[in-house]
């Protein structure tokens, strides 16, 4: 949390970058804490290096040094105060921390956790639902992957820059 | 004493707010992204904390005899593709802001709205 | 600007890409019995490829790493995925539901998962070393 309120703060974006890069590190190793392995391993690998490198590269590409005033907007941070007042108060009623009994523990969780490794024999049950009990989602988001990466292709595929067009005509490729 | 069994929900809160401000307040489109990312972490971080059983353990399967309590693996698979997802955006995302920054010259997002006001 | 700059970061990287390769396909294939699987896997597979391009420049990363070759397996493993869900439908089953690809029930779901999660594993590593290529082949603006 120090690391977010710290990111606020900066000027330098390429500091920026470094400190986002170490907030996925603390995130994964949250996760873990957490007995979430699949997820601390995911978000190290893409948090901590993917989303870095593409940042930084965007930076290269553009200018790395935030221009603008840090003068604190007022009016934002009061009206975040006031959502988190409100999630707060929603909150209140949500299960304590690390309770078995909470309702999101109770009716597909431990049928999967019991029947996975009967049904499809590999013990990482992450695994097994997320790619035979949830197929279907994982395709999609294999969907999606792909998408970004066709429009990331089609967004920067090397060619003369044009700094003619003042609006992108090029929108509708997207 | 619900206060203190609850505080996952506040560091949840917490960091959503901060990354809530970042999008909002900062005119810097990179750091708009990085403030939409710790958004999204928030989100994650309380979806894994949701799903975690006190005295639990990885959802893999031990075979060591005897019996475990697993955490629930259905929020982990959930977060799996949302991270995906995420860095797929966020590389859209930045892609899209190269492309601002070569047609404006500039990643200030006042800036922009003038130039685009201007003529 | 080969020859001696940047000597240590051309050694060490010479020396960790083929051990972080090695360990992205440990990564797949061990995604069933430990922590791991398809997305975790690409992308360690492709941050080895980055590795090497941030180091020995975009151009040399060309050369294994061909534009249409990695256009290609990008298609290649969303196919692979739905090629797995629609040879279930072949045999009267519904999609994606693997169990009738093999004699054993069990059986056919451990090949299914494992070719759907060679499907993701492609995929994401050819979209993320895509995606980092077409960022540094790009032009500065100055």
């Amino acid at each position: 949390m120090v690391v977010a309120i710290a990111i606020i703060r900066q000027r330098s974006l390429i500091a920026t970058v470094m400190l986002s890069s170490f907030f996925s590190l603390l995130m994964a190793g949250t996760f873990v804490l957490l007995d979430a392995v699949d997820v601390a391993f995911a978000e190290a690998a893409v948090g901590a290096g993917i989303t870095t490198v593409l940042l930084l590269s965007a930076l290269v590409l553009t200018s790395s040094v935030e221009v603008q005033p840090l003068k604190t907007n007022w009016l934002a941070l009061v009206l975040t105060i006031a959502t988190a007042g409100v999630l707060f108060y929603g909150v209140s009623d949500l299960p304590t921390f690390g309770d078995a009994a909470a309702p999101a523990q109770r009716h597909v969780a431990p049928r999967y956790l019991e029947m996975a490794e009967i049904e499809t024999g590999i013990p990482n049950v992450v695994t097994s639902v997320l790619a035979s009990y949830r197929g279907y989602d994982t395709f999609g988001e294999l969907t999606v992957v792909f998408t970004a990466g066709i429009g990331v292709l089609l967004l920067m595929t090397p060619g003369v820059r044009r700094r003619k067009t003042p609006k992108k005509q090029d929108e509708n490729v997207t | 004493m619900w206060i203190l069994g609850t505080y996952n929900y506040w560091i949840f809160i917490t960091l959503m707010m901060i990354g809530l401000y970042i999008v909002i307040v900062r005119g810097n489109l990179v750091k708009k992204i990085i403030g939409l990312n710790i958004f999204q972490s928030s989100v994650f971080l309380f979806f894994i904390s949701v799903g975690k059983i006190s005295d639990g353990t990885a959802p893999i399967i031990l075979h060591d005899g005897g019996e475990a309590i697993y955490s629930n693996p259905l929020p982990h698979v959930l977060i799996l593709t949302a991270i995906v997802v995420a860095v797929s955006t966020s590389a859209l995302a930045l892609s899209l802001i190269v492309r601002i920054h070569e047609s404006y010259g500039t990643i200030q997002e006042d800036l922009i709205r003038e130039a685009e006001r201007a003529p | 600007m080969m020859a001696t700059e940047h000597l240590i970061l051309r050694v060490v990287a010479k020396l960790l890409i083929p051990l972080i390769l090695l360990f992205g396909l440990y990564v797949q294939f061990h995604g069933e019995t430990g922590p791991g699987g398809g997305f975790q896997a690409g992308v360690i597979f492709a941050a080895a490829f980055i590795l090497y391009a941030l180091v020995f420049g975009p151009e040399n990363t060309r050369r294994v790493a061909p534009e249409w070759l990695i256009s290609t397996l990008m298609a290649i493993g969303v196919l692979l995925y739905f090629s797995t869900g629609a040879a279930s439908l072949l045999y009267r089953a519904n999609f994606l539901e693997y169990g009738v690809l093999s004699t054993d029930f069990v059986a056919g779901q451990k090949l299914g998962i494992f070719l759907v999660e060679l499907g993701v594993g492609i995929t994401v590593s050819s979209v993320m070393i895509a995606i980092y290529l077409a960022f540094a082949e790009r032009q500065g603006s100055g």
